[in-house]
């Protein structure tokens, strides 16, 4: 009996981390955080360019396309002028914290991908508890962020980062509990046997949970729709309103490199991570990724900013309703043990159970404001 | 019953952006792409004709501005004005194209330039020898359409020209 349990215990191993690919502990280490970087780094390159390429098509302009060939260099370019621009900082700022700010928000975003995997095991911790990891360290940035609104002593950047504070902590519930949907179904807190387990992508088992996931997660890191913390016709520029030079490009950085967090983890969680046909797993990781981020810009070109009343109804009236109802039906269903088989009624009975739940609520149940007839 | 509620608007948004990012944008690069403007346009600057130009001064009674200045002196022999000074401060133009309009003997004309931005107000002054009509010196169509007819016809879309990406 004991021997069966240790086989069936061996097997899972097997076949959920395969043996360490550089070999060794250190290496092991070395190897990914070096990838890590230059993943983060590149990717943040591109998904620049994207956005601006993309968002200027879509506004009928041509974007950046001076620098290098198609303005691929531009990146580059306006690293190289952030640099040699000047660092002032404040009279009355607190030096230290001001100081401190950027590296706190740019951390989290880079050791998020400590858990993400590449390919099969390629990731540099394969944490048990992988997307508790996620959850848990992708809060800290907004310490970075609060940090920044305060340390300026600036009443902008504070309200910036008030507002930045007010999104994540209301964005966090629904954000989790799309999250645990997901696991639900995988039956497992790793990322990597979460992509192991998704057969079928989940975003078909899940496409409410999906979009759940996609808005909070927009919020989450504050891109448009939801910039209000950085919402230029109002508060100058938010929390980074002071910021000059090297500091501020950190926190340029940081923006598009949780972005590509964000995306990361939609990919792995909703869209079967690196899993795919004829390409390597690690090429249909980044396709994922990049399409995960144009969405993105996609929506930020199409949607005006939402005011903080609004954001904050959206949050607790809407989305929260919504990600209780979605783990409710998962959990019937994984109660109920829906047949392998059926995985194919079980992707149209849940797109349609989306439908109608999203018509029946914003019918009958989500407001606007409290006082007022109509707003 | 709307259904602007219910999602349809977003979808409808995000249709709309991505015809525009399969579409072809609508900007032109202007230093390499230039759009043809218009064949009557009002010009910055004015072009002169000084075999037509009997000095009689119309133009610079005229100018709402008295950004025109013209001196003459008297020819005794062939019993007519010698103009001896024609300036224009174009820095005090308003465009208003008076002055074209007034020439009773179809001297003046507006110039077919459009990029008349200087780097001192001093160079704003256009002298005699700068208002000549030359190649480069076209006449604007403005108040003669024999003129008009001669310019190329306005390009409004970028469709019309080759395009840099």
């Amino acid at each position: 009996m004991a021997t069966a349990e240790l086989d069936i215990y061996h097997l899972v191993k097997l076949q959920a981390v395969p043996p360490d690919w550089p070999g060794g502990f250190w290496w092991h280490w070395l190897f990914f955080t070096v990838v890590i970087i230059g993943f983060v780094l590149t990717m943040v390159m591109g998904v620049i360019y994207i956005e601006r390429r993309g968002m200027g098509r879509m506004q009928s302009r041509l974007g950046p396309n001076r620098t290098g060939p198609f303005g691929l260099l531009q990146p580059v370019a306006d690293a190289i002028k952030v640099l040699l621009k000047e660092n002032i900082v404040p009279t009355a700022a607190d030096k230290l914290v001001h100081w401190l700010a950027p590296v706190v928000a740019f951390a989290p975003a880079l050791m998020l991908f400590a858990v993400i995997p590449f390919q099969n095991g390629a990731l540099l911790a394969d944490l048990n508890i992988g997307i508790l990891y996620v959850v848990a360290i992708s809060s800290v940035s907004t310490m970075g962020i609060f940090m920044a609104g305060w340390g300026s002593s600036n009443k902008y950047s504070l309200l910036g980062a008030m507002r930045n504070v007010a999104a994540v902590v209301s964005y966090e519930i629904p954000l989790v509990l799309a999250i645990v949907g997901v696991v639900l179904i995988s039956g497992s807190l790793s990322l990597n046997q979460m992509v192991v387990a998704q057969d079928i992508p989940f975003i078909l088992l899940q496409p409410l949970g999906f979009l759940l996931f996609f808005a909070a997660g927009c919020a989450e890191i504050n891109r448009s729709p939801f910039d209000l913390m950085e919402a230029d016709s109002e508060i100058v520029a938010g929390f980074h309103t002071e910021y000059s030079g090297m500091k501020f490009a950190m926190f340029y950085l940081v923006e598009y490199a949780e972005a590509v967090a964000i995306s990361a983890v939609i990919t792995t969680l909703f869209l079967g991570g690196w899993r795919g046909p004829l390409l390597p797993p690690w090429l249909w990781f980044v396709v994922k990724v990049l399409l995960v981020f144009f969405a993105m810009v996609w929506t930020r070109t199409t949607l005006p900013r939402i005011r903080i009343d609004q954001l904050m109804a959206f949050a607790w009236k809407f989305l929260f309703p919504m990600a209780l109802l979605n783990l409710f039906i998962t959990a019937l269903q994984v109660l109920a043990d829906w047949p392998a088989e059926l995985a194919w009624a079980m992707i149209i009975v849940n797109i349609a159970v989306m439908a109608i739940i999203i018509l029946i609520w914003s019918k009958f149940f989500f407001r606007l404001g409290g006082g007022r007839i109509e707003v | 019953m709307k259904f602007e509620r219910y999602g349809i608007g977003i979808a409808k948004g995000l249709t709309v952006t991505i015809r525009h990012l399969l579409r072809h944008p609508t900007v032109n690069q202007y230093p390499e792409q230039r759009l043809n403007i218009s064949r009557r346009f009002r010009g910055n600057e004015l072009v002169w004709n000084q075999e037509k130009c009997t000095g009689c001064g119309t133009c610079a009674k005229t100018c709402p501005q008295g950004a025109i200045e013209i001196v003459t002196s008297t020819d005794m022999t062939e019993n007519k004005y010698v103009v001896e000074k024609y300036e224009v401060d174009t820095g005090y133009c308003i465009n208003c194209g008076l002055c074209v309009e007034s020439c009773p003997y179809e001297a003046l004309y507006f110039s077919h330039a459009f990029e008349c931005a200087r780097y001192r107000r001093g160079e704003l002054v256009q002298g005699k020898e700068d208002m000549l009509e030359t190649p480069e010196r076209k006449v604007s169509g403005y108040f003669y359409p024999d003129k008009a007819a001669k310019l190329p016809k306005q390009t409004l879309l970028v469709e019309k020209i080759t395009e840099k990406r």
